[in-house]
């Protein structure tokens, strides 16, 4: 939106956001220089989090590592386990059997939709509207009651690992799972109704924060902020990795770029990850969930190696740099929210601050996982 | 194809001092059993230049080593490609006396191609010029590669701490840092 009034720099205040705001959905700052209500300039202050988790990466062995991805992002955890233990069994040559994917892909799409979920009813919170965040919450504890049954946790979940799974699914989780599909599908048109179609959301939403494709690539963006700005592009399309290419789903493209075409991608988004759940369960194989043949101790030859997935907040990758010993030698978490965080800065300038919170929202942070 | 393409682009900047792979189909698994050999013979430092790698096994296409005078302009070749930025990172060769600095960038079309360019400087005075001129989102990842290693990225805006304490003066992730 362009100002209506003209900006002077000489009559600015500074304005603290954070760290410890609800808007900004955890310990971020951002430092705002302000005219009046219009934002002059804002710089993001991140790192009030930042546990270093990429030198816990060289100080573990495999194994042990792998409790440290959910501790990332605490909404939509095993999209960053998948993408963990996918670079180590490429990189050592651990084969994991079909239903183990299978299982795997249900797994992370379930955790998908609980973390647009969560998404969905803190930012309409954001906006005003409180109501829809406790329909979600209900949606999203059914969700996390499957998830709980089979992984043994509810948030940070330590369920995958190298050449499989820690536990296989049971015929209650597959009921479970069944009845939930046709429940949240009622539940997005509930939340279409409710959410979508108001006139006062749409005003505050249309053409609010417009990204170019541009700036979206000269900053990395991935997920919904990319999407929402007309490019086609999900890790799970364009580099298919485990059972993805088995699945059909399409990809919600917004060409709009402001703030309700994000929030219209992640909607579309959830029907998607429930087309791929049904898909998933009709399809899965029986078989054994670990492979017969597995290495005692994970030592991967000594090179380099890359895998990206796409995670809820979009596209996450894992560069393991190996010395063919039992830790790793750098493992490096390149995080989809940092680049979309990054962004905010330059793209905030002359919105008034309202609407600054509102495109916040529609990035859709969670500060652990750019901390790491 | 976009990789071939990029390919001749860095072939170009590049010119390659090694002899060409004779296999070209499946060069990544043969350039890592090279690699393999002449470890256990004797260390010889990769030379600069561009090596397509097999996707399957490490998950890029494109690999290029450049020298940090070159950096510009190998990034100014993957930002005219339409690649966009993924991250960027450091690894500390101790043994070496280098630190690595690693660029990774990707496309957003269907031409599926990872480039990773990196670049080696001395350990005890690490610059490479910035790229913040050409990727406005480097911007943070820099900051993070200087918090963590210590690498001064020259005609950077605004070098300082972004994760660690405004106050740090440690580079956590040198292999030899004791906390």
């Amino acid at each position: 939106m362009s100002s209506p009034i003209q900006l002077q720099p000489d009559e600015t205040f500074v304005l603290n956001v954070g760290p410890q705001h609800p808007a900004t959905h955890g310990v971020l700052r951002v430092k705002m220089e302000m005219n009046g209500e219009y934002i002059v300039d804002a710089e993001t202050v991140i790192g009030y989090i930042h546990r270093m988790h990429e030198k816990m990466g060289e100080n573990k062995t495999y194994p042990q590592y792998l409790m440290n991805l959910s501790r990332m992002d605490y909404l939509g955890a095993l999209g960053y386990s998948h993408g963990h233990v996918l670079v180590v069994e490429k990189a050592a040559g651990i084969e994991v059997p079909e239903r183990a994917e299978y299982i795997r892909a249900i797994m992370v799409e379930l955790n998908r939709v609980a973390s647009h979920l969560f998404w969905f009813g803190a930012f309409v919170m954001d906006l005003g509207g409180f109501s829809p965040l406790m329909y979600a919450l209900q949606d999203r504890e059914y969700i996390l009651d499957m998830l709980e049954a089979v992984t043994g946790s509810r948030l940070t979940y330590c369920y995958f690992r190298f050449g499989g799974l820690y536990n296989d699914i049971d015929d209650d989780f597959i009921d479970a799972a069944r009845r939930f599909i046709p429940r949240m599908r009622k539940s997005l048109i509930k939340y279409d109704k409710l959410v979508t179609g108001n006139i006062i959301f749409r005003k505050r939403l249309e053409g609010n924060a417009l990204l170019s494709k541009e700036t979206c690539r000269k900053y990395g963006a991935s997920s919904a902020v990319a999407r929402g700005s007309g490019i086609n592009f999900d890790v799970r399309k364009n580099e298919p990795y485990s059972v993805y290419p088995d699945f059909d789903f399409d990809v919600p493209v917004y060409h709009e770029g402001d703030s309700l075409a994000r929030y219209m991608v992640r909607m579309e988004e959830m029907e998607q990850s429930l087309r791929i759940i049904e898909q998933g369960l009709d399809k899965l194989p029986d078989g054994p969930i670990m492979p017969k043949k597995k290495p005692k101790l994970i030592k991967p030859p000594a090179g380099d190696y890359y895998q990206a997935v796409e995670t809820a907040r979009g596209s996450f990758g894992v560069r393991l740099v190996s010395d063919g010993t039992k830790t790793p030698y750098r493992l490096k978490l390149r995080s989809p929210t940092y680049s979309n965080m990054h962004l905010f800065d330059e793209s905030c300038r002359g919105m008034m601050i309202m609407d600054a919170l509102a495109f916040m929202g529609s990035l859709d942070l969670v500060i652990p996982e750019i901390d790491r | 194809m976009i990789i071939e393409k990029t390919k001749l682009a860095f072939q170009k900047l590049l010119p390659s001092t090694e002899p060409e792979p004779p296999a070209v189909e499946d060069p990544g698994e043969e350039v890592e059993e090279e690699k393999g050999k002449k470890a256990k013979v004797k260390k010889e430092p990769r030379q600069n230049g561009v090596i397509e790698c097999d996707y399957a096994v490490h998950g890029y296409h494109l690999d290029a080593q450049v020298a940090p005078d070159q950096l510009i302009e190998a990034v100014t070749i993957v930002d005219e490609a339409e690649f966009f930025i993924e991250s960027i990172t450091g690894v500390d060769w101790i043994k070496e006396g280098q630190i690595e600095v690693v660029y990774d960038f990707s496309r957003y079309d269907f031409d599926t191609c990872r480039v990773v360019i990196r670049t080696r400087v001395d350990r005890n005075n690490p610059v490479v010029p910035t790229i913040t001129s050409i990727y406005a989102g480097a911007n943070w990842h820099e900051r993070e590669t200087h918090d963590f290693f210590g690498i001064k990225f020259d005609g950077h805006p605004h070098l300082i701490p972004l994760l660690l304490p405004e106050d740090a003066d440690f580079h956590p992730l040198l292999k030899d840092f004791k906390a």
